[in-house]
């Protein structure tokens, strides 16, 4: 059995196996991995009796979930109301223009995924924007051009935002 | 440790009644010096984006190296967001109740040195009252703080939400402990329905009615019965629930217990959305530390009651809030809601009886069985009682978490706790209930904060997130984001919800390109008519709320995008153009280096121009320059 096949099967075992446990195993296999495999989907399918089509079902209704592999790093864009009001679209547009690539999408070279989140409750620092789930508050294009180059070339700046999401 | 040593340390720990509870609650309390002092440091999501965590790492080294006598060594603490976001990060120095605001890791030697050691205060931490230019030592003369209520979040700032002894040295449990030895469960229904309570999670149902209907539900079908948090919070732009579970996990727990004692049920879920990391990490600890109290699990507080209950992570679907949808979520599924002809209390989780409470209606259990149904029906107004936290954002300088009374006018949380809008201007519309709401006008100002007068309004209460717009923000942008989000967020079952918001955010699309005609608002009445009459359930129903209020309100700001092609705002990107002003400009260079387009033209120390045939309307500019010389129109 594959590495990764072991994990998700020690996973699962501590879940129940019934349907209701579906969710939240393939939760933990995103949280593993960055994004759910077909592999991955058809042992959780088996291990909590539903059929594969239903476990796509569930995968393509819920927004959290990704059949894609991500990038190396995560930047998701809050497009809550406070955030919207504060310019989030703006930052949306130029990461996409940064990035070269649309929002969902992620980068050719693997390093960047960009996303969109509907409010991560920290409305008051709006606009913000996570990075490997760090918050950065009061986002700007200029704040987010430096984490970017903190990102590609780590001793060029110091990261600023310091929150944990 | 050995499994039975384990066993027989938890059986330690293990309380076995109300006198139990006062013991231990006695002895947390003796063990503590009040004239100690305790540094307080705001671990809410806010401040910590904000770096508090370096903050009280910082004062830890800072004390570490002070050389102050072990005796008077002041104690650390970190609590869940204490509601001043905007001024974090926050730290409180009790007894004293000395308030810095915006701390940096390198204010904590000086902070140690002068408040801790000296006595002193640092003046450049305070907070300085933006009316009069006067710096406020105590957190309780802040005027953001001062005109709060705060009963429900009386906790948070106070307590670790990690530490369950806090909790208990608070009052924590005493609700509980009191249902369970001295109450029946018919009473403890009975004191909610006298305390009026309406539910927090929108509609404002009447908690105790719903509880009550439960029971009968139960005659009839019997056990098992459920009783279940929703944590969803899908509201964009609220985080009362958040901060709930976060900064005060017991007290939703505390709740859940109580009513799972009135309804005689033994599990309970919590709904918790999978983007609030922290709140499910401090409700798994607080779940934790009460299983090993003997508050939570089998026969709690030897009453012979037993109850237990688990985490469920939301998965980001904004319908999944509703209760027939969260339930099929729960459940293992997409979650679709469905029509509500049987309703939820008879047939909810796996078809059972099932109370579905919003978080902070939760929260507001204990306190109710503490001090009675008759204490709580006297604060607030006659139908809607109690207190509601409200996430105050959007532009408005006091941005932050905010309890009050119910029906205080609108004026006193936008202008009074939260400072008005930056500039001083008069706000233009406050946005309340989030997608399902609306936005009431500076004319309405007046307008009492309570379920029904908002409704009356043309909004609705909603989970309590108040967004404030000043005249920069554009109502045909705004009505066009919450059709974007619930188009998005829609399940698609049905067919107005499905094809109806689609076609009215179409029409509004067209307005922000200065396109369309005033035939087209008649369509847009029309369609929102035929939508809240037909759609399944309250997120269709509900979505031309938002922009049926701001053609009621702000049919000129319509019109001017629809006949003249102008947004007045200056948001909407078709309709606005970027230019400098000559007289503001110092010739920074800023903007011309941030152009991602390179439109901005100008020799260093002159004024620049923008060539607006290239430009591409992006906002970085306005941004960007820190001399406000960049216009839009
Ligand atoms: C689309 C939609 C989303 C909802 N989202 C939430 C939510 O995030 N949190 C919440 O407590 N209630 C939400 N509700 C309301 C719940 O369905 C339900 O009425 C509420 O949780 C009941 O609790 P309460 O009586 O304490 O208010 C939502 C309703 C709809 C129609
Ligand atoms: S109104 Fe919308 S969200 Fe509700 S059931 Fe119909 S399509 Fe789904
Ligand atoms: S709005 Fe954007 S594209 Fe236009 S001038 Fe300003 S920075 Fe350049
Ligand atoms: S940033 Fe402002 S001041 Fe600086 S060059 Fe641009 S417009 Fe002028
Ligand atoms: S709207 Fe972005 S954090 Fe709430
Ligand atoms: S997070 Fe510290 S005040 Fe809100």
């Amino acid at each position: 059995m594959s590495d990764n096949a072991l994990y998700i099967d020690e996973m699962m075992d501590q879940y129940p196996a019934k349907p209701e446990s579906l969710i939240v195993i393939l939760q933990e296999i995103q949280n593993k991995y960055g994004f759910i495999s077909g592999d991955a989907m058809r042992l959780a399918s088996e291990h909590v009796h539903v059929p594969l089509t239903q476990a796509y079902a569930v995968a393509t209704f819920y927004q959290s979930f990704r059949l894609d592999p991500v990038g190396e790093h995560e930047i998701k864009v809050c497009l809550g109301t406070a955030c919207h009001l504060k310019g989030g679209q703006r930052l949306v547009e130029d990461l996409e223009r940064r990035l070269h690539v649309e929002s969902g999408g992620t980068t050719e070279d693997m390093r960047f995924t960009l996303n969109t989140v509907n409010c991560v409750g920290a409305c008051a620092l709006a606009p913000v924007v996570s990075v490997d789930n760090q918050y950065h508050p009061n986002a700007t294009a200029k704040k987010m051009e430096k984490v970017l180059k903190s990102l590609t070339d780590p001793s060029l700046e110091e990261m600023e935002g310091t929150g944990n999401a | 440790m050995h499994d039975h040593a384990l066993a027989e340390q938890s059986d330690a720990l293990r309380l076995r009644s109300l006198d139990d509870l006062n013991r231990l609650r006695k002895q947390i309390l003796d063990k503590r010096d009040p004239d100690q002092p305790e540094i307080v440091v705001c671990h809410g999501t806010g401040c910590l984006a904000n770096g508090s965590a370096d903050v009280s790492a910082a004062i830890r080294s800072a004390l570490d190296t002070s050389g102050i006598e072990a005796k008077v060594v002041p104690g650390i603490k970190t609590t869940g967001c204490q509601g001043f976001c905007s001024h974090g990060p926050l730290v409180v120095i009790r007894p004293r109740g000395i308030f810095y605001q915006k701390v940096k890791p390198k204010d904590a030697k000086e902070i140690i040195e002068k408040t801790i050691v000296q006595g002193d205060v640092v003046k450049r931490l305070l907070y300085k009252n933006p009316t009069d230019g006067e710096k406020i030592l105590h957190e309780q003369d802040i005027p953001f703080y001062k005109r709060q209520t705060r009963v429900v979040l009386h906790n948070i700032g106070k307590i670790d939400p990690t530490d369950i002894s806090d909790t208990i040295a608070s009052g924590g449990y005493q609700a509980l402990a009191k249902a369970l030895t001295t109450m029946t469960p018919e009473q403890v229904v009975q004191e909610i329905e006298t305390s009026g309570l309406r539910g927090r999670g929108g509609a404002g149902f009447p908690t105790g009615r719903k509880w009550r209907s439960a029971l009968t539900a139960i005659e009839k079908k019997g056990r098992p019965v459920y009783v279940v948090v929703n944590g969803d919070e899908g509201d964009p732009g609220a985080f009362m629930d958040r901060t709930i579970m976060e900064g005060d996990p017991h007290a939703v727990l505390e709740g859940l217990i109580l009513g799972a004692y009135a309804l005689g049920a033994n599990q309970g879920y919590l709904y918790v959305r999978a983007e609030y990391p922290l709140a499910i990490k401090h409700l798994t600890i607080a779940m934790e530390q009460a299983r090993a109290c003997g508050l939570l699990g089998d026969n709690i507080l030897n009453s012979g009651f037993s109850f237990d209950a688990r985490i469920n992570r939301g998965a980001g679907a904004f319908v999944c809030g509703e209760s027939t949808a969260l339930f099929t979520s729960i459940e293992g599924n997409p979650g679709n809601p469905r029509p509500k002809y049987v309703r939820s209390v008879e047939e909810g989780l796996w078809g059972r009886p099932t109370v579905l409470n919003n978080v902070e209606t939760w929260a507001n259990i204990p306190l109710i069985v503490n001090k009675g149904g008759d204490w709580y029906a006297k604060i607030g107004v006659p139908h809607s009682t109690g207190t509601k936290v409200f996430s105050l954002v959007g532009k408005v300088n006091n941005v932050g978490l905010v309890e009050v009374p119910m029906g205080v006018p609108l004026s006193t949380i936008v202008e009074d706790i939260g400072g008005g809008v930056p500039g001083g201007a008069p706000f233009k519309a406050v946005q309340t209930g989030g997608p399902s709401g609306g936005c009431i006008p500076y004319e309405l100002k007046d307008t009492p904060v309570d379920f029904d007068s908002l409704t009356k309004a043309g909004s609705m209460m909603g989970s309590g997130a108040m967004i404030v717009m000043d005249n920069r923000d554009c109502v045909v942008d705004v009505g066009r984001y919450f059709l974007r989000f619930l188009e998005e967020e829609s399940c698609g079952k049905c067919m107005p919800c499905r094809l109806g918001l689609s076609r009215m955010r179409e029409i509004l699309d067209n307005f922000s390109e200065g396109k369309g005609s005033e035939k087209d608002i008649e369509d847009l009445l029309s369609l929102s008519k035929a939508i809240q009459d037909s759609a399944l359930c309250a997120l269709g129903s509900s979505a031309p709320n938002p922009v049926l209020t701001t053609l009621k309100y702000f049919k000129d700001e319509y019109l001017a995008h629809v006949t003249r092609q102008k947004c007045p705002a200056g948001v909407c990107k078709n309709l606005i153009t970027y230019s400098i002003d000559p007289e503001l400009c110092t010739g920074c260079t800023s903007c011309a280096k941030q152009c991602p387009v390179g439109c901005i033209e100008g020799e260093k120390k002159k004024t620049h121009a923008i060539d607006t045939g290239l430009c591409i309307r992006c906002g970085i500019c306005m941004d960007t320059c820190k001399f406000n010389a960049v216009n839009v129109i």
